[in-house]
């Protein structure tokens, strides 16, 4: 399970980051670690640094992890937290600038075939390219 | 200006207590050119900051900021969070690393400006709190030894808020509603406002 990089969902709605997930699952299978979380401290629409944290940590990879965000506080919030981690993790955790489930899917797939952490953060954000 | 720990305690508690206050109207400045809930969430924040009150008071000052700092990026649950978060974690690290209060307070600030500036990888003149903390920066560089700094820091922050009414938005959530922005008060300005100000009325001694 942890020969690949895994992929974190963060979107301000937890059904959004589930949905994600799950066609994540569907369309590329178990082999690679997802996890997901979505909205505010008080389960609002949102984001949670704390939440960010526990499920980078839960979906961790010694290959690295990658974070699907949607808009721009998912964004924020999951850069800080990576700073919370460990700071051996922090190294090993990107935020990609990518669509969040096209991003996702295609990150996942990549990831599938034992990818490095930069080769699926670049599959990912081709998809932002102009 | 000195700052003693029961002034830092006092100091800190009206600061809450006034962006608490201002919740409704932060929140309806963010209907306006954001998603509406930057009053929810400093008020959940800041709800969090006063329930540590004792806890923070007794510490050091820079473990103090950090503490505050960590607290806003738990509990906040919007960009704000990292960006408040980020500015009190980096000025509580100034003061961990041979700087001191009120000497260096323009430096110390300065530290948590630079930090926001990065977190949102934004500067003055976006439409964003920058647009407050970047003015009262220049304020406390230039003034912090004349008399009446406190009124100058005040004044600062109410102007300096109102001068983002005219500007549109490029950055955050707001930069969506391109032209549409212009006219409305940026609601991190303004909560950047609200707790500059909090903190002058408490160094004055009012309520």
């Amino acid at each position: 399970m942890n020969d690949t990089v895994s992929i974190v969902i963060v979107s301000h709605s937890k059904d959004i980051a589930k949905g994600t997930a799950d066609m994540v699952r569907q369309m590329v299978g178990s082999e690679v670690k997802v996890a997901f979380c979505g909205g505010n401290p008080e389960g609002g629409l949102g984001t949670s640094v704390a939440l960010i944290v526990d499920a980078i940590n839960d979906a961790w990879s010694p290959k690295g992890v990658a974070i699907l965000v949607d808009l721009g506080g998912a964004e924020t919030n999951s850069e800080m937290a990576v700073e919370m981690l460990d700071p051996e993790r922090r190294d090993l955790v990107v935020v990609c600038n990518a669509p969040i489930v096209e991003g996702a899917v295609m990150a996942a797939t990549e990831a599938a075939g034992g990818s490095s952490l930069a080769e699926v953060r670049a599959v990912a954000e081709e998809l932002s390219a102009d | 200006m000195s700052l003693q720990p029961e002034t830092f305690k006092s100091l800190l508690k009206v600061a809450a207590e006034q962006v608490i206050a201002s919740a409704p109207e932060l929140t309806t400045l963010d209907q306006a050119i954001g998603d509406g809930d930057h009053g929810t969430n400093m008020k959940r924040g800041f709800e969090a900051v006063l329930g540590k009150l004792d806890a923070i008071s007794a510490q050091p000052f820079d473990e103090a900021l950090k503490t505050i700092g960590k607290t806003l990026v738990m509990t906040v649950g919007g960009a704000s969070g990292p960006l408040y978060g980020s500015f009190f974690l980096a000025a509580g690290e100034a003061l961990s690393h041979d700087k001191h209060l009120p000497d260096d307070l323009a430096e110390v600030f300065a530290s948590g400006v630079d930090a926001v500036s990065k977190r949102g990888r934004s500067h003055a003149g976006e439409k964003t709190m920058l647009d407050v903390l970047v003015p009262v920066l220049e304020a406390l560089k230039t003034d912090a030894g004349r008399p009446d700094i406190v009124e100058r820091i005040r004044t600062t922050a109410a102007e300096a808020a109102e001068r983002t009414a005219p500007m549109q938005a490029t950055k955050g959530r707001a930069s969506f509603l391109g032209p549409r922005s212009v006219g409305h008060v940026d609601p991190g300005a303004r909560s950047s406002c609200v707790l500059l100000q909090a903190v002058c009325a408490s160094l004055e001694g009012r309520p």
